[in-house]
């Protein structure tokens, strides 16, 4: 083996850099799970009877499901009555504004780069910040607010707008969808609501940081965006996590509703916790993205980049149901050490002159695994269905591993599908090539990686490429020399 | 600038330099010649770095220091340019960003701080020019989809950015047409100057048409079986390789 792959595989070690626990006064309930536990949850959120009902059913009917074990995953089983479902900062008093906010809070996001203050001045992001599982505050209600743009917590829409959360709430994602997806339907502890009403095009990106900071707590969010008829709104989603030693279960659920004529964007960068070098610890991502397309021409787009987490299993998906509706999928998938992605998308296509497009870059470094899994569905009645898929796998060292599996499923003969698929090693030539410019090896493997991703980064939005950009240099650091 | 002694190498169990002499002082261009195979980009890939071949006897020695300890970057830095034979594809990495990566490693290598965007881009323009490319050529992704003609360009156009003090010219030549030859031999005569050396590596004679080697040398099997000066060129032009290997 040459010099230059010697040194890729030494490329291992790596410190999380975002690895820090804040020492903050948690209420934690102990583990276990039962229906006691549910509406405790219920009870502490002081939601309507309806809700707590609709727990129960998805509590009865997890209890009925297993475990899928289809994905090209490994890891030790779950013991769910190891969990504890609810945990939450104290809150002292009310908060009014952000300088009430738990200061030592301010300073864990200052560490993480993502100073709440600053963003709010400069880039004037809306943010809602997601600590553990309640939401500690919210920016830029008032703007937004002047639109008719309704972006709080979960909780809070569960009291402001019972009527939306009733007709929305599981009408994406059913209850019992899978196995996570109920869990989360029982437990569920806080998330994200927006609701863009007709003809708005929100004025900024809306964003939302999370963190899991509880030892032992299971994260489960529950995020519902509705853009009604011909409405805009980007949505901005990321996440770090500190380092911990026990595996931490993440089972969130996303539902997106476009109707006729509007546009979802929602944009991911995930760089949870993804174990030491040797594989211990980490978090455990086991998420239900899904988005429909429910009226003509309405359009929704996934762009995520993953670089975090132990084990993520993770299918960002579209249901195209209004005619010439759009779903997009733009994924960056960096595993490094032990990590395993198992991710993907599904496009169902039920309207006519739909289209989709699906574009899939895998990095694997380290002993790492890393899997696409698409499917692709075109029902009897979706004539002139599109679809076009793009799937590259880069290799970085020879001991971690790049599969794919593309499922295509036509039911309609006027479907026009395309699928490219390409795995490579990042080449010796290449390193050379770079090498004998002057750039040295570490600095030559994160330009090529850069350029590989290049296509889904220009997808996302300004502030976010650029932390993409940051995060994979992180992600990459140790792989090299 | 340069020098060879007894250079001995193998690719695997494969013997392919069998014992290169060469001697390249500054200002001078040397041609080195042969067929295909003979061990030419062996040869400049061994004074670049490249770890594809090991050595087993003999040493290069540039500015008086042994390569032999010294990375690619190190001899880059120290002014060591090698325009590749087959330039590989870097997708969704711009000239650009590639030549801005590779001029910023240099300057901070010497302690000089980055160049500025305007700087740089000035720079690159009148190079530019120089080869003949336009300057929406920058923005596109690194020998990606590149016509052979627009390969060698490039890296010429690389050339006259990082200022090498020894630039090795790989088959930089091979499958131009005679415009785009005339482009490359006249970037080459601009850059010359009496600090800077080439090795121009070539199995036509063409290209010494337009730019006047000092010295040629004939490489056969992995040893330089003729030096001379550009008449050696000529008569091979129309003599043919034969005609050595009878002698
Ligand atoms: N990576 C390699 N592995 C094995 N043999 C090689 C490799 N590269 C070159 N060779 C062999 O070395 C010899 C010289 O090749 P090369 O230096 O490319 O010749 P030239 O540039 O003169 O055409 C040839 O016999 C070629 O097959
Ligand atoms: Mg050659």
């Amino acid at each position: 083996m040459s010099q230059s792959l010697d040194i890729l595989e030494k490329r291992i070690e790596q410190d999380y850099q975002y690895g820090f626990v804040t020492d903050i006064e948690q209420e934690t309930l102990s583990p276990g799970l039962d229906e006691d536990v549910i509406r405790f949850i219920s009870e502490k959120k002081n939601e309507p009877e309806w809700l707590l009902k609709w727990r129960i059913k998805s509590f009865n009917g997890w209890k009925k499901m297993t475990e899928p074990s289809w994905a090209n995953l490994q890891y030790p089983l779950i013991n769910f009555q190891d969990i504890s479902y609810f945990a939450a900062p104290k809150k002292k008093k009310e908060l009014k504004s952000l300088d009430e906010v738990d200061p030592q809070l301010l300073e864990t996001y200052n560490k993480l780069g993502i100073p709440l203050e600053e963003q709010k001045m400069l880039a004037g992001v809306a943010v809602d910040a997601v600590f553990d599982s309640v939401s500690v505050t919210t920016t830029f209600k008032k703007e937004l607010a002047s639109h008719g743009i309704i972006f709080c917590s979960f909780s809070e829409a569960v009291q402001s707008h019972p009527e939306l959360i009733k007709k929305y709430l599981g009408s994406v994602v059913p209850a019992t969808d899978n196995f996570y997806a109920a869990l989360n339907s029982a437990v569920f502890s806080d998330g994200s609501f927006v609701y863009i009403p007709k003809g708005v095009r929100c004025p900024m990106e809306l964003s939302t940081y999370f963190r899991i900071n509880a030892a032992n707590t299971g994260q489960f969010e529950r995020t519902l965006i509705i853009a009604d008829e011909g409405s805009q709104v980007s949505y901005l989603e990321g996440c770090t996590a500190p380092m911990r030693d026990e595996n931490q279960l993440h089972a969130a659920v996303v539902e997106l509703i476009a109707h006729r004529d509007a546009e979802i964007k929602y944009s991911t960068v995930q760089n949870w916790y993804p174990g030491d070098e040797k594989g211990r610890g980490g978090i455990f991502n086991f998420v239900t993205k899904r988005g429909i397309c429910l009226e003509e021409n309405s359009k929704i787009s996934w762009t995520q980049v993953e670089t975090g987490s132990a084990v993520t299993w993770k299918y960002p998906s579209v249901i195209l149901k209004g005619d010439n509706s759009k779903g997009e999928f733009y994924s960056v998938a960096m595993t490094n050490n032990f990590q395993q992605a198992d991710t993907g998308t599904k496009m169902i296509h039920l309207g006519k002159n739909t289209t989709s497009t699906i574009i899939s870059k895998g990095i694997s470094a380290g002993k790492s695994q890393n899997t696409y899994r698409g499917e692709v569905k075109i029902m009897k009645n979706a004539d002139n269905a599109r679809n076009y898929s793009q799937c590259d796998s880069i290799l970085i060292g020879k001991e971690c591993g790049a599969h794919t599996f593309p499922y295509i499923d036509v039911r309609n003969a006027t479907a026009q599908m395309e699928h490219e698929a390409t795995t490579s090693n990042i080449g010796e030539d290449q390193i050379f090539y770079c090498n004998q410019r002057g750039i040295s090896e570490e600095n030559a493997v994160s330009l090529i990686v850069n350029g590989f991703c290049k296509d889904v980064f220009a997808k996302l939005p300004m502030e976010f490429a650029v932390e993409a950009n940051k995060l994979m240099e992180v992600s990459l650091e140790g792989s090299v020399g | 600038m340069l020098k060879i002694k007894n250079l001995k190498s193998s690719i695997g169990e494969k013997e392919i330099l069998k014992g290169i002499n060469l001697n390249v002082k500054p200002g001078e261009i040397h041609a080195v010649m042969g067929r295909n195979g003979s061990g030419k980009s062996t040869l400049a890939n061994m004074i670049a770095g490249k770890e594809t071949a090991r050595i087993t006897a003999g040493s290069i020695v540039y500015k008086g220091e042994d390569l032999n300890e010294k990375t690619p970057e190190e001899r880059a830095m120290d002014g060591i340019f090698l325009s590749f034979q087959y330039p590989v594809a870097i997708p969704g990495v711009n000239i650009t960003y590639f030549l801005k990566e590779a001029l910023n490693a240099k300057r901070r290598y010497f302690g000089k701080n980055e160049l500025d965007a305007a700087t740089f881009l000035k720079r690159i323009k009148e190079k530019l020019e120089l080869v003949d490319l336009d300057v929406s050529f920058i923005k596109r992704s690194l020998n990606e989809g590149f016509s052979g003609g627009e390969k060698k360009r490039n890296e010429i156009l690389q050339m006259l950015m990082l200022e090498p003090d020894l630039a090795i010219l790989d088959e930089t030549d091979s499958g131009l047409d005679i415009d785009a030859l005339k482009t490359i031999a006249q970037g080459i005569q601009k850059y010359k100057s009496p600090q800077r050396s080439f090795i121009i590596i070539t199995h036509y004679p063409r290209l010494l048409n337009y730019v006047k080697p000092d010295m040629v040398h004939i490489l056969i099997e992995g040893k330089i079986v003729k030096s001379g000066g550009p008449e050696l060129a000529i008569m091979l032009e129309e003599k043919g390789y034969t005609w050595i290997e009878k002698k």
